[in-house]
């Protein structure tokens, strides 16, 4: 456990974190952290969930206030203590967090200014404001009209939004925790090259992700966090080619501290004849008359069979899965699913899972748990019947079956009552998908099911989804993660604008073919 | 009847789980203790406890009504304009149309439940906020009342409507009332049954249990309460009839919240209604249906208290329902739904009930009796607001309170997820 110091010959690094401990009733979230930034330099820290990479930078943005914690801080080799988070941003230090900070009824260029509004005699100079804002816009490449609500915006142009309200507080070190999460790959590449569009005027940045291929592409120096502490810092070179000098594995391997042979489980092969299908599905936008968000879905699932859905963001894949499960959204227009040959009904969510219908969804927080309840009444939320009798619930049983259920699926915790909330976000996803395994689905549609999960929890999620197929079940992945439908799926469906694309069969499918389907617009196949 | 407990670190967990709850009975035993003392001991007396329970009535029928609509995630501000307009509808049939009593309850309540319908309509399937549509209803039912009753009161009222508020249980006229101890006796006899089966049964499947012992010490303390309740109240008339329907609801809507599919899928609606809909569950029809039976619960509390006060009055009801809230949120009750427990609103009413009734003895004015109840709520909740960020680590309010230190052991840590027990991969 070496502490490596790649700093170059500055000599001063902007930011010179050492030794930092932080401890929480109970957990010691940091213990002995340090970290090094160059000024200028993009410098990704990494770490499987609860390693302490947000707590590190809590710390460092004065959430954490100086006191709170042990150890050192130092910027441009001067100690500073932070009593909030004013204090940090007025030495050039701003974080923006995975949730956005920003005003959705608030203009563009209000946001951008907000509490730095151009005033004369304590009045607002709209003019001045506005002309400032677009400027900042404009440095960060958002060509938007600053006067549109900024709740008109998609994800993306929100972070950088962001990003130009960080400019506005002329930040040195700007701290992006798992910005590319919520954004498509186009969005994505945007946001990376405005990273090292910075990195050219002086702006350093932290960068927290889970991606790894972004990571490679853009940092200059990997920080590896584990357990609260740092595992080493690794320089990153390029050659010509803009291959980077350090591999994946490599970072991989530091992460879970130890080799990872292995990133996807491999299927045991046996498929089944054709379980589900669905024909003509058909949705509008809830409520734009008209919209065709899913257009004429046909799809066959095998029982056995991982079947991918891949698609870049906004191409229907969540509103086709929600909309089969119960009508959750959209308006239908036409459509069905048969099993077995036959018509089910999924007119309603309660009918879906009468019919062996499962769906996790994308966002588990808000749509797949009861946050502030236990582990134990999420898990039989969707299947009160199976715990209870005419009604009245068997509290020995439904203890007995949450705690079977959490130990099927890895679930992490102090026991079954264990408020979710309280656990990591790959232990929160296993309760999620005990949930719907309590169901006993035959079908069950899996929406983005490791995004945001570290890589250990992500492979123990792949390896519950293979043995749910091994036992019979039909699974369909939709996921962004284009390497994790090659590797998790037998048989790739593509879509684009709420149409499917194309239909390759695992083994043929390769990054290039499915990214020619996902954005094959105009006419389908 | 507490779900099956557990060996010692688990034991801690739950206790801490409940502080909340605790914490409320140790606050009300305490208001309790404090009055007896400065009311050199009436507050306790055989007629005061009577006294007590037909005085508080109304308010712990309507808080159980609002603690259901508050772990819903809603609001009711309508209900003592209910509680007037069905009151004034009962005595206006009862009087002018000359119906009898058996009739009229029922319609009543019937009434009750179209109003909590009309209500439970607008915010459930419509989509108006409920501090909205219950402001509205607060407006409309007032007005309504004042309207069917001309502004005049009706009274006096028949004494079969009278006897829902001020009759006793029958038998014993000397001494102790031998039907009233023998019910608790009963009463008893079936919580202590309760306790021991369920822990049996935790036992047979080899879940954690607590020990003997501790079983045994609350079975006591159990049976002690019960039984010195009960003497106290046989000393004086008697049961009353309002405290048999009081215990035969607290217990109903205990259960029906606490051990049935009904009342958890409202506390999954509270908690998170998009996760709740997406789990199966009509999340409208539940609230429709909660807002119902608080309409049903106003039009109970509207008899009893028109019953009580033997009159009909275009002011009856005036802000009961702030009282109901008062009572849900001091019980523990969360603004953002999903949390509360019927026994929760049952003490908060009573904890506001003791604090009436102590001032009034003592002879604080009303002046002084709200500004202490204020501060009491406002207390409460704050209380309980410190103690969750303190054990649950949800997200803080006051970035400042945060940073102090906090002490005591913490059942529900962040469970970190350590490289070691990462699965083994297969090949």
């Amino acid at each position: 456990m070496s502490i490596v110091d790649t700093m170059p010959d500055t000599p001063w690094p902007l930011l010179r974190m050492r030794d930092i401990r932080k401890e929480f009733p109970g957990v010691r979230a940091l213990d002995g952290v340090s970290l090094d930034v160059a000024p200028g330099s993009v410098h990704a820290l990494m770490g499987e969930n609860g390693a302490g990479k947000s707590t590190l930078m809590k710390v460092l943005s004065g959430v954490h206030p100086a006191g709170s914690f042990t150890g050192l801080v130092e910027i441009d080799g001067a100690p500073v203590a932070f009593g909030d988070v004013a204090a940090a941003e007025a030495a050039g230090i701003a974080i923006i967090h995975q949730e956005l900070a920003l005003v959705p009824q608030l203009s563009i260029s209000e946001n951008v200014l907000l509490g730095h509004e151009e005033t004369r005699y304590g009045v607002i100079d709209w003019g001045a404001t506005h002309a400032r804002a677009r400027d900042l816009l404009r440095r960060v490449g958002l060509d938007e009209n600053p006067a549109l609500p900024v709740s008109t915006l998609s994800i993306g142009a929100q972070q950088l939004v962001e990003i130009a309200k960080a400019l506005a507080k002329r930040v040195r070190l700007l701290v992006l925790d798992e910005p590319t999460s919520a954004l498509n790959e186009t969005e994505s590449d945007r946001l990376l090259e405005l990273l090292l569009d910075l990195r050219e005027q002086g702006v350093a940045c932290v960068l927290i992700s889970h991606k790894l291929g972004e990571v490679m592409r853009v940092s200059d120096e990997v920080t590896i966090l584990r357990d609260g502490r740092t595992v080493e810092t690794l320089t990153v070179e390029r050659d010509a080619e803009g291959r980077p000098s350090v591999d994946e594995d490599r970072v991989i391997r530091g992460m879970v501290g130890r080799e990872l042979d292995q990133r996807y489980p491999e299927g045991d092969g046996a498929i089944g004849p054709i379980r589900f299908e669905v024909s003509d599905w058909t949705v509008d936008h809830p409520t734009q008359a008209g919209r065709r968000m899913v257009d004429g879905v046909d799809l066959a699932l095998r029982s056995g069979e991982v079947v991918g859905l891949a698609g870049l963001m906004g191409a229907g894949r969540t509103e086709f899965a929600m909309s089969l499960f119960g009508r959750s959204y959209g308006r239908y227009v036409r459509g069905a699913l048969l099993r077995d040959g036959e018509d089910t009904r999924v007119d309603d969510v309660a009918h879906a899972i009468a019919s062996g219908v499962a769906y996790v969804p994308e966002d588990r927080k808000s749509l797949g748990l009861v946050l502030d309840d236990d582990i134990r009444h999420n898990t039989t939320l969707a299947a009160l019947g199976r715990i209870s009798d005419r009604g009245v619930i068997d509290p020995g049983l439904e203890t007995v079956e949450a705690q079977r259920m959490s130990e099927r699926m890895r679930v992490r915790s102090h026991g079954a009552n264990q408020t979710v909330r309280t656990l990591s976000g790959g232990n929160q996803q296993k309760v999620v998908l005990g949930k719907w395994m309590f169901t006993r689905p035959e079908l069950l549609i899996l929406d983005e099911p490791t995004r945001g999960i570290d890589v250990g929890a992500k492979y123990e999620i792949y390896l519950i989804v293979r043995r749910l197929a091994a036992e019979g079940a039909c699974v369909l992945l939709i996921s962004s993660e284009l390497p994790e439908i090659l590797g998790m799926c037998d048989r790739v469906y593509a879509m684009c604008e709420g149409r499917i694309t194309g239909e390759v069969p695992g083994a043929d499918a390769d990054q290039e073919t499915l990214m020619r389907l996902m954005t094959r617009t105009g006419e389908a196949t | 009847m507490n779900p099956p407990t557990t060996d010692h670190p688990r034991l801690r967990g739950m206790l801490q789980g409940r502080t909340r709850q605790y914490g409320m009975v140790i606050a009300l035993v305490a208001i309790i203790i404090l009055f007896q003392v400065l009311t050199g001991g009436l507050l306790l007396t055989p007629l005061n406890v009577t006294n007590l329970i037909m005085q508080n009535s109304y308010v712990l029928i309507l808080a159980i009504g609002m603690m259901l609509v508050i772990i819903t995630g809603h609001i009711d501000l309508s209900v003592g304009s209910v509680v007037a307009f069905t009151g004034a509808m009962s005595a206006i049939m009862l009087t002018s149309w000359g119906l009898p009593t058996i009739v009229v309850v029922p319609a009543a309540l019937l009434l009750g439940a179209l109003i909590g319908a009309w209500q439970g309509f607008w915010i459930a399937y419509v989509g108006v906020p409920a501090f909205i549509v219950t402001l509205a209803g607060m407006l409309v039912f007032r007005g309504a009342t004042l309207a069917v009753l001309g502004g005049e009161s009706i009274a006096p009222l028949p004494q079969s409507l009278r006897v829902i508020a001020s009759g006793f249980l029958p038998g014993g006229s000397d001494g102790l009332h031998l039907p009233t101890l023998a019910l608790g006796l009963a009463g008893a006899a079936v919580i202590v049954w309760i306790q021991w089966r369920s822990r049996a049964r935790s036992r047979a499947r080899d879940l954690p249990v607590t020990p003997a012992a501790a079983t045994a010490l609350g079975s006591v303390l159990v049976v002690a309460a019960i039984m010195a309740f009960t003497y106290v109240v046989a000393d004086h008339n008697g049961l009353p009839l309002v405290g048999v329907l009081l215990i035969a609801l607290i217990v109903g809507y205990a259960f029906v919240m606490r051990s049935t599919t009904m009342g958890r899928r409202v506390y999954a609606v509270g908690g998170s209604e998009r996760a709740a809909a997406l789990s199966g569950i009509r999340t409208k029809r539940t609230t429709f249906w909660v807002f119902v039976n608080m309409g049903v619960l106003s039009a109970l509390a509207g008899l009893v208290f028109t019953a009580r006060l033997n009159a009909a009055t275009p002011g009856a009801g005036t802000m009961f329902e702030l009282d109901a809230i008062a009572a849900a949120f001091i019980g523990g009750a969360s603004a953002a739904g999903g949390v509360g427990s019927v026994l929760g609103a049952v003490i908060g009413a009573l904890v506001m009930g003791v604090l009436n009734n102590g001032m009034s003895l003592i002879g604080l004015g009303v002046d002084w009796q709200q500004l202490i109840k204020g501060l009491v709520l406002l207390l409460a909740v704050a209380f309980d607001i410190y103690n969750k960020r303190r054990v649950g680590g949800a997200a803080p309010m006051l970035p400042g309170l945060r940073a102090r230190p906090r002490g005591g052991p913490r059942q529900d840590a962040p469970a970190r997820s350590s490289p070691e027990n990462v699965a083994t991969r297969s090949g």
